[in-house]
């Protein structure tokens, strides 16, 4: 009976604690500009939740710190009001729905993942309510003529097909083999389009086209097929999973390709798991620190990652950085609107074309910055393995070592 | 469909042997199953999660810079105690009812680990290297990785271990005499509680063994551990519950069944080729599910 009590009392706390949190808020209070965003605190987005958060208090921090925000002459800050989605679509989709309705929220930061974007679009969409998302790159997001939807990031869709132009100029041009292991949710998916696309423009084969499961953690017969066949170039998408999982079984299975891409490499922390046997493997990223993109809030990439280290004592990695960027682009747009009517930000939101340390951003019709290039970068190890890096390989205008092709064999390594 | 395994000799003896060393994992946490089941009349779907624990429990270790392999003797340590707290907190009150409550206690233990774990460690899929490397058979064309091979070792050992302290031990006794008639038991002076307490404690060591061997050899996260239950919850139907014999040989028919169904059907069915095994054993045998308890051998 005592646990029961201690269990009662716990569920009575959390409820005080909850009713005292839902004041009501407006979209601008005194010399506020109060943001919303349900994010993924707890739950199986919660780690790149929490990337995505602090991504936003950092941006937010600063420009609050820098000037805030100037609107008919009159200064104003940023302030978000967050609530935990706990990784769920139709919780995400309650809580913006209560965003807007209840708190009066009338501007909108996107959530984590390309899922729960989706689920808040149709919301934000219906109350006419903008918003800035960083983390939902899935091109359907794109395709459904939202109008309030703004993305930093480039689609999904994007993500390999550098990769696979890659494989090709290193083959003299000619097409080549395509091995290819995708999870099936709507971002691996949409990558996978990306490689579809790609190979047919190239006019390259797909010889293995694997769908990955999402309870995903063995995919020996995936790359025993691979080591079967010798395909040219191997392409995994599946989170961060999928990224761990096929680095440990490569390495186990000494499956020998020339190229490897993947996605998630850089949330995964492959080198930092698995040290020298992630070496060569190519990832996409949204950005990278040594990007030489600049503004006058972050200064350029080293010196957000610096300051984001200094303060979150971790390196950034690029959820964090596309977070900050929609702080930027929501600053930008409220004072070219000069004003707080949805649809004037709106209106300045599409016009948007600025360069942020994370890239230059400019949006398409449907919302997807067109304006940014993936990068792909290389993991690559000193002799003993101790330290790993990632360093830009493509495109070539940001490369900061040169490609290594093809990776050599197990029994060389 | 791809047939592909069928042109590869080699990849029909890959694909055995792969699924005959992850039977035998399998077996190990199913046995851990068919004992509670056995004796408390419990079908424990927090199996799973117990696992996965057990699995960070070994993560830690490597985090701390201890080699992962000895999560295997400290891992059951601590996952004994962590049974015989949930037998204390929940269990006991539902080890005498209906099978039903005790599905929907253990379900809510489990959605309840999930959740601490995840809570407590993080949602990042993570794992721990043994740095074993790979034994590479018939010139690097079949390949076994030397820790699916350690797990097995290590599964089959623990497997023998047990076997034999059942057979010899008081305890083993005790549990055994408990499973055959637990009235009887209790009035010849077992005392059942604690015969309980132990069964669901020796169980939920096996699943910690078990983890320290999945994150050795594949990844562990907190919501990876459904797929393990059901996996035992199958093993145990198909073999039945007082077998031994018969969960090691159902556990590596189950390993070998999900490697050729992943390679014929593809990845994205491998899974779900396990639940529709699962359903079609279960109509075969018309929901005859014996509810009695059954004694263990």
């Amino acid at each position: 009976m005592k646990i029961n009590k201690i269990i009662l009392s716990f569920i009575s706390a959390l409820a005080l604690l909850l009713s005292t949190s839902v004041t009501s808020f407006a979209k601008v209070v005194g010399d506020k500009i109060i943001l919303g965003s349900a994010i993924s605190l707890t739950g199986k987005y919660s780690s790149n939740g929490v990337h995505t958060q602090n991504g936003y208090n950092m941006a937010v921090d600063r420009i609050n710190s820098m000037g805030g925000v100037k609107v008919g002459g009159k200064t104003y800050k940023f302030e978000i009001i967050y609530y935990d989605d706990e990784s769920n679509p139709k919780r995400a989709a309650q809580l913006a729905e209560r965003l807007i309705s209840q708190d009066g929220v009338e501007f909108m930061l996107g959530p984590y993942s390309s899922g729960l974007t989706k689920a808040i679009a149709p919301v934000t969409e219906k109350y006419g309510v903008p918003m800035v998302e960083a983390n939902g790159a899935s091109r359907s997001l794109f395709t459904k003529g939202y109008k309030y939807l703004f993305a930093v990031l480039a689609p999904a869709n994007l993500y390999l097909d550098v990769a696979i132009d890659l494989a090709v100029e290193k083959n003299g041009g000619k097409p080549v083999k395509i091995a290819q292991a995708f999870e099936q949710d709507a971002f691996s998916q949409d990558v996978r389009l990306g490689i579809l696309e790609a190979a047919e423009r190239t006019g390259s084969k797909i010889i293995i086209d694997d769908k990955l499961p999402k309870e995903l953690n063995d995919m020996a017969a995936t790359l025993a097929k691979v080591k079967a066949v010798k395909p040219d170039v191997l392409v995994v998408s599946g989170h961060t999973k999928g990224a761990l999982t096929a680095i440990r079984q490569i390495a186990e299975m000494k499956v020998d390709v020339p190229m490897l891409a993947m996605t998630h490499c850089d949330a995964a922390k492959l080198s930092k798991q698995h040290g020298k046997n992630s070496e060569y493997a190519l990832c996409a990223s949204q950005w990278h620190k040594t990007l030489s993109y600049k503004d006058k809030f972050f200064g350029n990439g080293m010196k957000y990652a610096a300051d984001f280290e200094k303060e979150f004592k971790y390196d950034p990695p690029y959820q964090a950085a596309e977070s900050s960027a929609a702080l930027l682009v929501f600053k930008d747009a409220f004072e070219r609107a000069n004003s707080f009517d949805k649809k004037k930000v709106r209106d300045a939101l599409a016009a948007t074309n600025m360069q942020t340390f994370y890239g230059n951003i400019k949006f398409a019709e449907g919302g997807q910055n067109v304006d940014k290039p993936m990068v792909l970068f290389q993991v690559m190890c000193n002799a003993d393995g101790s330290k790993c890096e990632n360093k830009v390989v493509a495109p070539t205008k940001w490369a900061s070592a040169k490609l290594i092709h093809p990776i050599p064999s197990w029994s060389e390594r | 469909m791809d047939f592909l395994i069928f042109q590869v000799p080699m990849l029909t003896l890959q694909a055995t042997l792969d699924g005959v060393l992850l039977g035998i994992l399998f077996a190990l946490i199913a046995y851990g199953m068919a004992l509670q089941w056995g004796v408390m009349n419990i079908i424990n779907i927090a199996q799973g999660d117990l696992v996965i624990l057990g699995g960070y429990i070994a993560y830690f270790m490597y985090l701390w810079g201890i080699h992962p392999a000895w999560g295997v003797i400290v891992s059951p340590f601590i996952m004994y105690f962590v049974g015989v707290g949930i037998y204390k907190l929940v269990i006991n009150k539902v080890v005498d009812r209906d099978l039903f409550i005790s599905i929907l206690a253990t379900f809510g233990i489990s959605i309840l680990f999930m959740q601490l774990m995840n809570f407590a460690f993080g949602a990042d899929v993570v794992l721990a290297n043994s740095g074993y490397g790979t034994t590479m058979l018939f010139d690097n064309s079949v390949t076994l990785p030397n820790s699916k091979i350690f797990s097995a070792f290590i599964s089959i050992i623990f497997a023998i271990g047990l076997v034999i302290y059942m057979k010899k031990s008081k305890l083993g006794r005790a549990i055994r005499a408990t499973a055959q008639n637990a009235r009887a038991a209790k009035i010849l002076g077992v005392d059942t509680e604690k015969v309980y307490a132990a069964t669901f404690g020796i169980n939920a060591a096996l699943c910690g063994v078990a983890g320290a061997l999945i994150s050795i050899t594949f990844t562990i996260h907190p919501y990876m551990g459904l797929p393990y239950t059901i996996r035992s919850f199958m093993i145990v139907i198909v073999a039945g519950l007082g077998n031994l014999p018969g969960v090691a040989m159902s556990g590596m028919g189950l390993g070998v069944f999900e490697e050729f169904a992943d390679y014929i059907l593809g990845t994205e069915f491998r899974i779900g080729s396990v639940f529709l095994l699962l359903v079609l054993i279960l109509v075969y045998r018309r929901f005859k599910l014996s509810r009695k308890r059954e004694y263990l051998k």
